[in-house]
């Protein structure tokens, strides 16, 4: 029989047997026994020290977004577990395979209010796709085991473990554990046969199709299944923001981005199709606006591994319960060779429209005030990085603009908060992004609110040396607020104009060259720089502060209802 | 949408959370939980909850798929009151001398109750039956002084001549030995 080991080097051993190569993370008194372990590296593990347990998890969420493999955050008890709720919440609403391992109190002072103790369990639950407390070390590799299998299979999400300091502490042997059965949850389920040939059937007699890519394409890696079904049946594809990449930005089928601030011809053409083909998506209601005016002519086919997206936001004629890459392959010899070259040609019109009425403007970067355009400036940035690098962005107008003017070529590069929206994401996310992809260039979009939320991990970036490109498109404002006060408050810009450091002096500080782009004229060559320079860098680039999202569908409009400018509703032919 | 009474009959492993991981369904849409019922039922290991909630039949089917997507639920429904049999169990304690003057023999015939005990300073019936016959006996009882009265949750089961749990994990069982 093997010899007992203390119940950290079973965490451990059982991060390394289930593929773990690094971690985020941030010691502290309840979980000291793991760091001590840590300390000596014994397989290998790489630990990278955020300087915040929020930063910690954006990290790992922008590791597991960028590698498809599961992050890792490890805490202390109280204070640090409770610093990962809305990173936890975060990965839920955006399906990111995370294992967050929090210290826990001993087990007799559970309960009592201990130094540090918080209920973790109870607190994280509503986030969480799964938790556990574990108090023995007997019950970590099962436990570890179970996290890691039930993180990233079905729909992936966050897995909180909870270890009280009597399992870190304490002795037993370590069991290396095959992979669970668990029989309440089906990870896998079968697209079933007679619904596939349904399906194919709808597609086949469709004369107005349209396909909604989400991030389930990726998930499941259904890349390719979805460019051969669009190539073959002649669909055309639009994008939700996290479906972004899974098909390249200038693949004939590609008709553009949905929702509030997505392109014309997929919005527009959403209350026109005949048949919506809804791919690993759920119908948020960014991408729908007004359910009740969303896509009435169409019948809806809606692909998902969670059976609790059917029906919840738009009633679908048919369900196809599995990932996306089984339903795609599946389908894929039933649909027929289709041809729908005019209905293609109607998303042209609309992206023409756009190209002329919006974008010319944007990418012009200049500004008749003061200050560049974020379309024009992101652009620009793509282009220098041959629109091959993975696009991290912040939350707010820098998040819109940049998803909307990024070009893709490879999958899996857009990695951005979606669902929860959280500001202070893209920092600490880029970072993990970079970890984890470090062959490729990570470059980050972000405002000047949101990156002062985490800013604290470029302290990271310069423990690490982490190459990430920081963009900071900076206009002094929280420019998505003001936008909304501006078209709906009129112009009562309450709290939103930001009184801010000298970035370029902040990022010297850490040690990260860094440049300030004051005028149009200076932009060319400092994106060049910033491409030339070896490792990170801040390009804070002076945005007019009036620049403003568009075409955008405001709340309670349905999808087609769209404002092509502050005053002028799109009004298409 | 008009709103009714549903049960909602969860199977579970049995674990600790899964109380907390079903009523956060509840509470996050604000939804009040009339009764609760949790116990193991006829399959080794699995735990029953049997709750009853008034609400409109769109937004349960919703609560029911989100309570069987967490990870260690096994099964889901929701049901009506005509599709499942079901009960509560109440107890009355009364002043034994209140009692002591009054027919108790016809109070238990007429309602279907029993006396579950006589002592010298209280009498306590139970009655099992639905909520409505329960509050008939209480309403009876009332004039005597009732010093405590409790009336537990619901506890169904369905009318189908199929057993959709024990199918499923028959199914996940063949799953297992693929």
């Amino acid at each position: 029989m093997e010899e007992k080991i203390t119940g950290s080097e079973i965490l451990i051993r059982a991060l390394a047997d289930n593929g773990v190569e690094c971690m985020f993370g941030y010691p502290g008194g309840q979980i000291m026994p793991v760091y001590d372990k840590i300390f000596e590296n014994p397989y290998g593990l790489r630990h990278y020290l955020a300087r915040h347990e929020q930063g910690a998890i954006h990290a790992a969420e922008g590791y597991a977004r960028a590698t498809g493999r599961t992050g890792v955050v490890i805490t202390t008890s109280g204070p640090g577990a409770m610093n990962l709720l809305t990173g936890l919440a975060d990965a839920l609403m955006d399906s990111t395979p995370l294992v967050a391992i929090s210290g826990q109190v001993g087990c007799g002072m559970l309960g009592k209010d201990a130094f540090q103790e918080s209920d973790v369990i109870s607190s994280v639950l509503p986030v969480t796709k799964w938790a556990l407390q574990v108090r023995r070390p007997e019950d970590i590799a099962p436990a570890i085991s179970r996290a890691f299998y039930i993180a990233n299979s079905g729909r992936p999400g966050p897995v909180v473990i909870d270890l009280a300091r009597d399992a870190q502490i304490g002795m037993a042997v370590y069991e290396k554990q095959s992979q669970p059965f668990i029989r309440s949850y089906d990870s896998d389920p079968q697209p079933e046969k007679e619904t596939i040939e349904k399906a194919a059937r709808l597609i086949n007699e469709s004369q107005r199709p349209l396909v909604l890519a989400g991030h389930g394409v990726m998930i499941s890696g259904a890349e390719k299944n979805l460019a051969e079904l669009a190539e073959k049946a002649d669909l055309p594809v639009g994008c939700t923001m996290l479906g972004l990449s899974a098909l390249p930005s200038d693949h004939p089928q590609y008709v553009g981005m949905l929702g509030m601030h997505g392109n014309l011809g997929p919005n527009i053409n959403t209350n026109r199709a005949d048949l919506i083909v809804a791919v690993g998506m759920r119908f948020d209601d960014r991408v729908t606006g007004d359910v009740k005016k969303y896509a009435p002519d169409a019948r809806i086919i809606h692909i998902d591994i969670d059976a609790s997206e059917f029906d919840k936001m738009i009633k679908c004629d048919l369900h196809v319960h599995s990932d996306a890459g089984k339903a795609l392959a599946a389908l894929l010899p039933l649909v027929e060779t289709g041809s729908h070259k005019e209905w293609r040609a109607s998303f042209d019109q609309h992206r023409r429209v756009e190209e002329d009425r919006v974008m010319a403007r944007e990418l012009g970067c200049a500004s008749e005030k003061r200050g560049m355009l974020m379309g024009g400036v992101i652009r620009k940035v793509c282009e220098a990085f041959g629109n091959d690098a993975v696009i991290v962005t912040d939350v707010g107008q820098n998040q819109m603009f940049a998803v909307k003017y990024s070009r893709f070529t490879r999958t899996r590069s857009l990695i951005s908060s979606g669902g929860l929206g959280t500001m202070g994401y893209g920092l600490p996310a880029a970072i993990g992004a970079k970890i984890g992809v470090p062959d490729r260039t990570v470059v980050l979009f972000c405002g000047d609110g949101g990156l002062q939320m985490t800013i604290e991990e470029l302290g990271m970036i310069m423990e690490y040396n982490v190459g990430v490109k920081i963009v900071l498109l900076n206009n002094n404002f929280l420019g998505n607020v003001r936008q909304w006060q501006h078209l709906f408050y009129k112009g009562r810009y309450s709290c939103t104009p930001m009184v801010n450091p000298d970035f370029r002096m902040l990022a010297g500080a850490y040690g990260i060259e860094a440049s300030d782009v004051a005028d149009i004229s200076q932009l060319d060559a400092a994106i060049a720089e910033m491409r030339d320079s070896r490792g990170a860098y801040l390009l804070n680039v002076n945005i007019d502060e009036t620049d403003m999202v568009f075409p955008m569908t405001p709340g309670g409009n349905g999808v087609d209802e769209i404002l092509l400018n502050e005053s002028e509703y799109y009004k298409p032919v | 949408m008009e709103e009714q009474l549903f049960t909602i009959a969860v199977y579970t492993e049995n674990r600790v959370t899964l109380l907390h991981q079903i009523s956060m369904i509840f509470s996050r849409r604000c939804l009040n939980i009339d009764s609760m019922t949790v116990s193991a039922c006829s399959i080794e290991g699995v735990h029953k909850f049997t709750i009853t909630c008034r609400s409109t039949r769109p937004m349960m089917e919703h609560v029911v798929k989100q309570i069987e997507k967490r990870v260690d639920v096994i099964k889901a429904f929701v049901l009506t009151d005509d599709e499942i049999l079901f009960q509560e169990v109440a107890l009355y304690k009364v002043p034994t001398e209140n009692v002591v003057n009054t027919d108790i023999e016809e109070i238990v015939r007429k309602h279907g109750a029993r006396v579950l005990e006589i002592h010298p300073e209280y009498t306590v019936f139970e009655k099992t039956g639905h909520t409505d016959e329960i509050k008939e006996l209480y309403e009876h009882l009332k004039p005597l002084g009732i010093r405590q009265f409790v009336r537990s949750g619901r506890i169904a089961v369905t009318r189908s001549s199929r057993e959709f749990v024990d199918e499923f994990l028959e199914k996940r069982s063949a799953d297992r030995d693929k």
